[in-house]
């Protein structure tokens, strides 16, 4: 009794009531070290920036918001235990992460039993969201799934770019890069193309002129490369060395300042299809792109954008939920529907699955620019 | 024929990067029968101390006119941090478990190779001149001198890159091979390696000599790194893990503690993986490495250019 | 009464891991979940590291092994037959799966050691990180074993009890080893390989065995790992993971069960508290390495087990 008394007392006398209430924790599991913490890093400050917004707006309702992020080192196991510690002993309202789909693979389980919802920023692989043909109840994604994304692009280049002949470069230790290369290739020969040749690589590799070479004698029309920028950037430019002038397609995995700041001019010519585009005037994404850049000192990548969108669609959810946790927020998240988001106007539907139509960008002097708009 | 010159072209250019860096891991081990795992991670460092140098003479700015003067002085100061780095590493961690099992070295040499490796991938410290750590994102390695194609046969280009690379191996590798036969300190290593106990009782400052050993086999890392971050410019903190790893099988390959088995190991390796990757299963490109490795270890466990060694009892 | 006495760790343990599961904190569970697998993996690993002297750097290959045979097993006999009550079904289905897991590891590791073995010290070391890498790399190519992604919805059959009970086959495994004539062999090879030879100890055959046995529990511990995460993928078993264990079994003391025991708690246990840390986690944790073998060459223990120690005190204070 007393302590209410003194609780209402402490918020009568403080001008903003938000002080007297704890703020509302936000669970962050990303990979912050190890050879995939440049994509765990994006996904934190993503959703670190769109909380520091939202908390300058006055938060949820005077509530504010706080994250609390843990580092998994890009291994499932840890990915596992991060999630653990964070619905049963943080007591998070939401879990956000993870990009790889394979440690996403290993969180949702535990969201799902300790019934704590929680949204992937970026795996896009479809058994995360839906296993053995049953919905996750609790886990949601805002971004693409495998199937979708790799048949934007088979469409784009057997529809737009007329081509025929196409060969593939994926990067075999990638679950991301083997979907899409499997749904583009399956896309690809229902519309009458045919597949040259279907090589790979793995992320970290420093040299991919053998696969190149060999790709280089079977003179595809274009070569369809779903991996990270990281990787990308190097592709396009040892295929520029060995006189190879077909362009190379992508997906979203592409998008980063990273990849023009290392591939440079070699990339000239080059399609991946992504959520928006830069050039994009609306004074959503603009405004993201500015305070992003003014905080980290750099492009936000896919991943970044993805993960600020997840936030504020958390955000979103919460302002209409009856309360910030547990089934109302679940019911809340389920319900998102044309949610005007920097990747593009976001609903999700039975799958928990984001839809959203698809924006296909070539890189023209080391910048993309918009090509053209596939609808799911 | 234009393919197969290609990927032979390909090859060599990957085995040197190996051949370079397991001219390192063959020194260290040759003197102290220690595989040095930290020594991917001084090749990581070399690479960084190369952007950081390059960024501060001015290489990345814009307009930026190539002279020999600055390539020089970002080799040359790259190994130098190489070196420093490789002394340390073994003056700190190695040299106090010496007379200790093998093992326990190991492990404080996994230690160090954990610490550079995310160690780099801290956050940068505020109030340095520079960006340290760098953080995990990759980073673009500015353009020492614009890649050239010297000579061009069935639309096969023989770039400029290719070519250095191959002649600065080759010329490190004899270099190497000059100190460890021909010079006063080779004398001291080889005998060092034969047995440190009698040498020391001749009078041979073994401490010295491994100190050398290590500074001279880590700016070798540091020079195998800049010559791999000029020709495919993307450094990250973890860059050094499979080539160190792979280097080591080079190694090994061909007849860990020789300098021309290292070399020799170094490109057949870099060959072989290309012609996988080129004409097989790309996706087997990091198992054939090893499948090599363990085929050659199970005929002839020395290596090629190893000396079979009979354990005396 | 004989069988009576090597079931009584299990019989006392059994009760306390079920009291553990049911009143701990779902966190420091699952710390203790994965401390028991770590000391399934250092223990196992010091069988041949330790009691052996060889130096093996492959352990997470085997590891793999066991996770995907326990987990493709388990999925394909999910649902009760026969009217058996389910969690007879689920637990029965779950011991088969790890046995025959444990049996291919065992399999895999007699082919891998039989060729290998006849190397020593840093090459075999490099071999057998190098049928790691092969396996995992066969693994992320094979369709029918989920590629890069993996098996997932693997079911939840991991519990504590599950893992406590391993662990303690194995810590019981490796110390009745080390008392019988098998784990002495197994030590004079680690001791003087040419003495052992001219004594007439087969000492390829010993390690050969020392391998397989070693291989084995390290399949135990994928597949209980596999059924914790419900996740089996390429990414858990790197040869990043087999050094993780090396490091726990060095640095509780080479051939010291309760050393590598007390490690990987340990290990787990700091790594656990120091997730806050952030990236900052991963520096400390090298840095603890590199201190911890600087001022304790020979691990924790050397090569005594932590009873010994109260024995060596006991005889001073008697002299």
């Amino acid at each position: 009794m007393k302590k209410t008394l003194s609780a209402l007392l402490a918020a009568a006398l403080l001008s903003s009531p938000a002080a007297a209430q704890d703020p509302i924790l936000i669970g962050v599991i990303g990979s912050l070290t190890g050879a995939e913490a440049t994509y765990g890093l994006s996904t934190r400050h993503g959703v670190e920036l769109a909380i520091e917004e939202l908390n300058s707006k006055g938060g949820l309702k005077g509530r504010m918001f706080a994250a609390k992020v843990y580092d998994d080192q890009g291994k499932p196991e840890e990915a596992a235990t991060a999630t653990t510690r964070l619905v049963s002993q943080d007591k998070v309202a939401i879990v956000l992460g993870e990009v790889a789909s394979s440690r996403s693979l290993a969180m949702a389980p535990i969201a799902e039993a300790n019934k704590v919802p929680m949204i992937t920023p970026s795996s896009t692989n479809p058994r995360v969201t839906k296993d053995g043909g049953k919905v996750r109840q609790w886990v949601f994604r805002v971004c693409f799934i495998d199937p979708f994304q790799g048949t934007v692009m088979a469409k784009w280049a057997r529809e737009s770019l007329k081509l025929e002949r196409v060969a593939i470069l994926r990067d075999v230790g990638n679950d991301y890069s083997m979907g899409l290369s499997d749904f583009f290739t399956a896309k690809f020969k229902e519309l009458g193309g045919t597949i040259l040749a279907d090589e790979s690589y793995k992320a970290g590799d420093q040299d991919f002129k053998a696969q190149l070479t060999s790709l280089k004698g079977k003179k595809p029309q274009a070569i369809y490369t779903p991996g990270y920028y990281t990787d990308v950037a190097l592709i396009a430019r040892q295929a520029r060395e060995l006189n190879m002038n077909m362009p190379l397609l992508g997906g979203d995995g592409w998008d980063s300042s990273k990849l023009y700041e290392i591939g440079g001019s070699a990339l000239d010519g080059y399609y991946f299809s992504n959520h928006y585009s830069t050039d994009d005037p609306s004074p959503a994404i603009q405004n993201f792109i500015k305070t992003y850049k003014a905080k980290y000192k750099e492009t936000p990548d896919a991943l970044a954008a993805l993960a600020y969108d997840a936030m504020l669609i958390t955000a979103d959810a919460m302002g209409r939920a009856t309360a910030p946790t547990g089934e109302p927020l679940r019911k809340a998240i389920a319900a998102t529907k044309g949610f005007k988001g920097v990747t593009g106007v976001i609903t999700l539907d039975a799958d928990h699955n984001a839809v959203k139509p698809a924006v296909i960008l070539k890189i023209t002097g080391k910048k993309p620019g918009y090509a053209g708009t596939i609808k799911p | 024929m234009s393919e197969f010159l290609q990927h032979i072209v390909n090859g060599v250019s990957v085995g040197t990067n190996y051949a370079l860096i397991a001219l390192g891991y063959t020194m260290v081990y040759g003197v102290l029968k220690l595989i040095n795992f930290a020594h991917g991670d001084v090749y990581m460092v070399g690479a960084f101390a190369g952007y950081f140098i390059a960024h501060a003479i001015g290489v990345a700015a814009e307009g930026y006119e190539p002279s020999l003067f600055n390539t020089a002085l970002v080799f040359v100061g790259s190994m130098g941090v190489c070196a420093l780095l490789g002394y340390l590493i073994e003056r700190l961690a190695y040299r106090p478990l010496r007379d200790r099992p093998r093992l326990t070295s190991l492990i404080t040499a996994i230690g160090i190779s954990f610490l550079l490796e995310y160690g780099f991938q801290l956050p940068a410290w505020a109030g340095l001149p520079i960006e340290f750590p760098p953080g995990p994102s990759p980073r673009f390695f500015p353009e020492l001198f614009p890649r050239t194609v010297w000579l061009e046969v069935w639309d096969v280009a023989f770039s400029n890159y290719d070519v250095i690379a191959l002649g600065t191996a080759l010329a490190l590798m004899l270099a190497l091979q000059f100190i460890v036969y021909r010079t006063k300190f080779g004398v001291a290593m080889r005998a060092v390696s034969f047995d440190p106990n009698s040498a020391a009782l001749m009078g041979i400052p073994v401490d010295r000599v491994i100190s050398i050993t290590f500074a001279l086999g880590s700016a070798l890392a540091g020079a195998a790194a800049l010559l791999m971050a000029i020709s495919h410019p993307r450094i990250d903190p973890l860059m050094g893990m499979m080539p160190g790893l792979k280097a080591f099988v080079a190694a090994v390959f061909g007849g860990i503690g020789s300098v021309p088995g290292a070399m020799v190991g170094g490109i057949l390796l870099g060959l072989s993986e290309e012609m996988v990757a080129g004409y097989a299963l790309s996706s087997f490109r990091d198992a054939i490495a090893f499948a090599i490795l363990i085929g050659v270890l199970l005929v002839r466990p020395e290596g090629l250019f190893g000396r079979r060694t009979s354990e005396k009892v | 009464m004989r069988a009576l006495r090597s079931l009584a760790p299990f019989l006392l343990g059994a009760p306390v891991f079920w009291l553990v599961q049911c009143y701990a904190p779902p966190t420091l569970a699952i710390v203790l979940l994965m401390a028991g697998v770590n000391v399934i993996l250092a223990v196992s690993l010091n069988m041949v590291n330790g009691f052996t002297g060889q130096f093996s750097l492959g352990h997470a290959g085997f590891m793999a092994i066991g996770a995907y045979t326990t987990a493709k097993i388990t999925l394909a006999l999910g649902d009760p037959a026969g009217g058996v009550p389910p969690w007879l079904w689920s637990n029965g289905v779950f011991l088969l799966a790890l046995l025959a897991g444990m049996g291919l590891s065992a399999l895999m590791g007699l082919m891998v050691g039989v060729p290998s073995l006849r190397l020593r010290g840093d090459y075999l070391a490099i071999v057998t990180l190098g049928f790691n890498e092969i396996i995992r790399v066969l693994i992320e190519n094979v369709r029918w074993l989920g590629g890069a992604t993996g098996i997932s919805g693997v079911p939840p059959y991991t519990t504590l009890v599950w893992v406590g009970l391993a662990a303690l086959a194995t810590v019981v495994t490796a110390q009745r080893l080390l008392c019988s004539t098998h784990g002495r062999a197994m030590l004079s090879v680690r001791e003087d390989e040419v003495a052992a030879e001219a004594m007439g100890v087969d000492t390829v055959g010993y390690k050969v065995r020392a391998f397989a046995l070693s291989a084995a529990f390290a399949g135990l511990g994928g597949g209980l790992l596999g059924h914790y995460i419900l996740l089996v993928t390429p990414k858990s078993f790197t040869f990043v993971k087999s050094i993780e264990v090396v490091v726990m079994v060095v640095l509780g003391g080479m051939g010291s069960i309760s050393g590598a025991t007390l490690a990987a708690v340990l290990l787990t246990g700091a790594l656990e508290l120091m997730r806050g840390l952030d990236q900052y986690r991963m520096v400390m944790y090298s840095l603890l390495l590199v201190v911890l073998m600087l001022a304790r060459p020979t691990g924790l223990f050397g090569t005594r087990e932590i009873w010994e120690f109260w024995g060596a005190k006991k005889k001073k204070a008697a002299a």
